[in-house]
């Protein structure tokens, strides 16, 4: 392969390890002796934990011990998990013990944990633990939980609402009263769980010759992993190693550090075993991070032309029993709403409440989803209302490419104010409508009625903060095999980390794209990491991998021109090779150099001459990056049935620029996936008591290979200027708008019964009870 | 817990073990023969990540005993896979982006091994139609799909590659 690698299709290096079975998953790593636990968990929403009786347990053939919160070595034992996200607006409590004390929350809490020879003989002893609860009254919808008189979700707090903030500029209640036309809309949004198809894994193994305690996570960010456990365990930083290996998928719930993560180890320390913990489907639903559910009043005034004058309401946020990423999503779903569009005010008030569920943390688009959703929602109304073009309406309150760095006038959650870097948002929406025959629609859905058939289009556009700091790191080095060795704390669940880090650096280096040998997910291998989260690696790990290569590339020049006697501007690097272009050409191979780099014992290097062929760069973004993009579904409604098949799926796509196309693509088709899930199936239910109802791939349904179409992307690439590969990043582009386009299609398909939606998911009965009540089937059999 | 004399074959080799009647196959392929490309997605015989080929058709390892597949022959994604590189339908999943985190993509080969052995020529639907059993969240199916439909193009004109 020749030496451009930035911008090409490369397929990718994960992959054949994946396809015949070699991939190595949490649950793939044999150590011996290895121990399995499984968690005995709260049965209850909220309740006093009175007394648990062991014995039973601890009595059975194979079984090691069974371990509550008073077994924990200290600090965990007393302390809470630590909050990461910490935010003045939060007013008490947020994080939860490891084990349950005196009081579980949420229906999975865990309260003691059995470690046996199997995870069969763990799963009967845990079953025979007798754990005693007084049951309280338990906190379901959150907006019960900020009603007058509401139980408490916590008996020692007075109140559920954990905060209220306003994000608010311009003088919004001026821009209402001065409107030609002021229109408000009542939004539901729910969204589900991440549903990694690997469940959460943890394997903890402690080696009393070194006192290294490795522990193999399926996380997303193993660094943050390694803080935590250090708090928890009351141990050293170094004296802890946490490695991510092949992780299957991550989509934000294994972004957060989870109390199987602090106990997990803790046993293998107490009883000198590893110790193996794989969590099975249903305490996924039950215990793993979701998103859930938000209310929204909002309304919107714009003038006789439709250009909007204001924007203003109130948003309600369930959080959960706890918050452990404290209220980013609330926060961040605030800070989504203007989005591509010039609004002179704004305000929104949100109140974050406590439930007796498990905690909502970010999942795949964090917020911005519902943020879209609200904002489209309202456009689509305008348009709907002034009789215009819902292409038009928004045409004419883009923010303009000219208007670019565009700042909105919020600070947005990485602390700093909310400035769009780049961007062509008309220049998306035009290609995207192109694409998808937006101007031949109406000629189609004639074409369908005329059959009986409903199809409908819709339009979401987005604009996505992403590639948030702190920092990520590269480690690059020339080995004396001739491989370079690149380390990073960016990791991997799918998204081709390795490979497009490997694409940057090989292109820098002169390399080949199959000699970089590549550690990443592992915090033995680079000193410090954040991880995956917020669409960030491509921006923060893709330009440490930048960086550093730039560094080793001016190193590899400067030795081999020194060796080879020539000028420096005369060598060049490919192949693994540095290669003067003077005289008869001498070459020098990199695994030569890389032992020179090492000098010889007791000996000065030259003047100028670094220890060996290496650099750490830690690149840290000045602000986020903000993607953007254009969504358009077209779709078929049943009208019988509720049943809605997408016809035909179209994105234009801002991600600054692509470094591999194959991977960017597959992170926007997959988005759309997970954003089709959201707009129509996924749901996660319970009952008034915060009992889960839909803990089953059965009962809660995720998108399968007849629910998603093959979507039509295009690039439509600006590139940002806040950092040197002009990058954005595309993890979460698919998902956000998509839910607002699928609706609106859906509300298009039906508009001969005039029934309108304001909320997610929108499942086969909803839209059936819609069309009773808008009398469509008197109309339908009439007709 | 009884157990139970268990003689099975998987990926041509033969195995005799005494195992506990409740073993699951899937653990079984997993932990006791060390096979540990057969996923385990849910448990509940919806996700398909367990798929294997049971005297070569696709089942679910995860709703089965490995007692119940006694006297049978078991094909997992080890024995998908030649000693020397990759199968036409695992190359074109390369090729294609067929997979992200690779979690579900044994059990996407099984039911695709299956589906082209019994249908050749299978058009895209009929391909969705096949990979209902097998969820995958990462990709969003289109590469999974289009993969299918290339290896199915490869294997018909008798192109390794």
């Amino acid at each position: 392969m020749g030496a451009k690698h930035f911008g090409a299709r490369v397929t990718r290096l994960e992959d054949p390890a994946l396809l015949s079975g070699r991939g190595r998953f949490v649950d793939d790593v044999k150590l011996p002796g290895v121990l399995h636990a499984c968690f005995v968990r709260s049965p209850y929403a909220h309740a006093r934990l009175l007394g648990i009786d062991a014995k039973p347990a601890l009595a059975m053939n194979g079984v090691h011990a069974v371990v509550i919160a008073n077994d924990l070595p200290d600090p965990m034992r007393n302390q809470a998990m630590p909050l990461l996200l910490p935010n003045p607006s939060i007013s008490a409590l947020c994080t939860q013990h490891v084990l349950a004390r005196e009081e579980v929350y949420y229906v999975g809490q865990a309260v003691a944990v059995v470690i046996a020879d199997s995870r069969y003989i763990a799963e009967d002893a845990a079953a025979a633990v007798a754990v005693h609860y007084d049951m309280l009254p338990a906190v379901g919808d959150c907006r019960d939980a900020v009603a007058e008189g509401a139980a408490r979700a916590h008996a020692a707090l007075g109140s559920n609402v954990l905060s209220m903030f306003q994000l608010a500029y311009g003088d919004v209640d001026a821009a209402f009263a001065n409107a030609a036309h002021v229109f408000e809309e009542e939004i539901w949004q729910h969204r589900g769980g991440g549903m990694a198809l690997e469940t959460r894994a943890v394997l903890a193994s402690h080696d009393a010759a070194t006192d290294l305690l490795t522990v193999w996570s399926g996380t997303q960010t193993p660094h943050i992993g390694r803080r935590m456990m250090a708090d928890l365990l009351g141990r050293e930083l170094e004296s802890i190693r946490v490695i991510a290996p092949d992780v299957g998928g991550g989509f934000g719930p294994k972004a957060i550090f989870y109390p199987e993560e602090a106990v997990i180890p803790a046993l293998a320390l107490k009883l000198g075993r590893p110790v193996k913990w794989i969590e099975d489907r249903r305490e996924h639903f039950l215990c793993a991070t979701q998103e859930r559910d938000q209310y929204w009043d909002v309304a919107i005034a714009v003038d006789a032309e439709a250009k909007i004058l204001g924007l203003r309401g109130r948003m309600l946020h369930d959080t959960g029993a706890f918050a452990p990423w404290g209220i980013i999503m609330p926060y961040i779903a605030a800070a989504t709403v203007p989005g591509p569009y010039v609004i002179p005010a704004y305000r929104l008030d949100t109140m974050v409440a406590l439930t007796n569920k498990v905690p909502t943390t970010p999942v795949r688009g964090a917020g911005r989803p519902q943020a879209v959703f609200a904002m489209e929602r309202l456009l689509d109304r305008v348009a709907r209302e002034l009789q215009l073009d819902r292409g038009e309406v928004r045409r004419r309150n883009f923010i303009q490419p000219e208007q670019m760095p565009y700042e909105v006038g919020l600070i947005f959650r990485d602390g700093k104010p909310l400035v769009y870097d780049s961007g062509d948002y008309p220049r998306g929406q035009d290609r995207a409508l192109a694409d998808a025959d937006y101007q031949g629609f109406r000629a189609r859905q004639r074409a369908a009625l005329d059959e009986g058939r409903f199809i409908g289009i819709g339009i979401g556009n987005y604009v996505e903060g992403t590639g948030l700091g702190p920092f990520e790191g590269v480690t690059v080095r020339v080995l004396p095999s001739g491989k370079v060795a690149v380390a990073t704390g960016a990791t991997n669940q799918g998204q081709g980390t390795r490979t497009t880090l490997s694409q940057i650096v090989a292109e820098q280096v002169g390399c080949r794209f199959e000699d970089i040998v590549m550690t990443l997910g592992d915090t033995g291998a680079i000193a410090q990491g954040v991880g995956a989260f917020a669409s960030r690696q491509a921006v923060n790990a893709g330009c440490s991998a930048l960086v550093a290569g730039q560094s080793v590339r001016a190193q590899l020049i400067a030795l081999a021109a020194r060796v080879l006697g020539v000028k420096e501007s005369d060598v060049d690097l490919d192949n693994g090779q540095a290669i003067a272009q003077t005289g008869n050409k001498p070459v020098i191979g990199f695994g030569e150099l890389a032992r020179l780099a090492q000098g010889i014992p007791g000996v000065s290097l030259p003047a100028g001459q670094p220890a060996g062929l290496e650099h750490t760069a830690y690149f840290t973004p000045s602000q986020a990056a903000y993607c953007s993009g254009t969504h358009v579904a077209e779709v078929e409604v049943d009208a019988m049935t509720g049943g809605v098949k997408i016809l035909r799926y179209t994105v234009a796509h801002d991600a600054g620029r692509v470094v591999n196309p194959l991977i960017v693509d597959g992170q926007v088709q997959g988005g759309v996936a997970h954003g089709i899930g959201n707009a129509l199936l996924e749901w996660m239910q319970y009952d008034e008591n915060a009992q889960p109802l839909t803990t089953s791939f059965a009962d809660y349904l995720i998108p399968m290979a007849t629910d998603v179409p093959t979507c039509a992307i295009a690039h439509v690439e600006t590139v940002n200027p806040m950092n040197p590969l002009g990058v954005k990043g595309a993890g979460e582009g698919g998902t956000i708008p998509a839910p607002a386009a699928i609706i609106a299609a859906i509300e298009d398909a039906l508009s001969p019964f005039d029934v309108h939606f304001a909320e997610t998911p929108l499942t086969p009965e909803r839209i059936v009870a819609a069309l009773r009540v808008a009398g469509a089937y008197e109309k339908f059999f009439a007709a | 817990m009884s157990k139970q004399p268990t003689r099975l074959t998987v990926n041509g080799k033969a195995h005799a073990r005494v195992v506990e009647s409740r073993l699951t196959l899937a653990d079984f392929l997993r932990h006791e023969l060390g096979l540990t490309g057969t996923h385990l997605g849910c448990e509940h015989g919806v996700c398909g990540a367990c798929t294997v080929l049971l005297d070569g058709r696709s089942a679910r390892s995860c709703l089965m005993f490995a007692v119940q597949a006694n006297g049978c022959e078991v094909t997992t994604v080890e024995g998908l896979t030649p000693d020397d590189g990759l199968s036409v339908l695992q190359q074109a999943f390369v090729d294609n982006h067929g997979l992200q985190c690779g979690f579900c993509t044994p059990g996407m080969l099984i039911t695709l091994t299956e589906l082209l052995r019994e249908n050749p020529a299978p058009s895209e639907d009929e391909v969705r139609e096949a990979l209902t059993g097998n969820l995958c969240r990462c990709t969003g199916y289109a590469g999974i799909v289009k993969a299918a439909l290339d290896a199915a193009e490869r294997l018909r004109n008798g192109r390794g590659s």
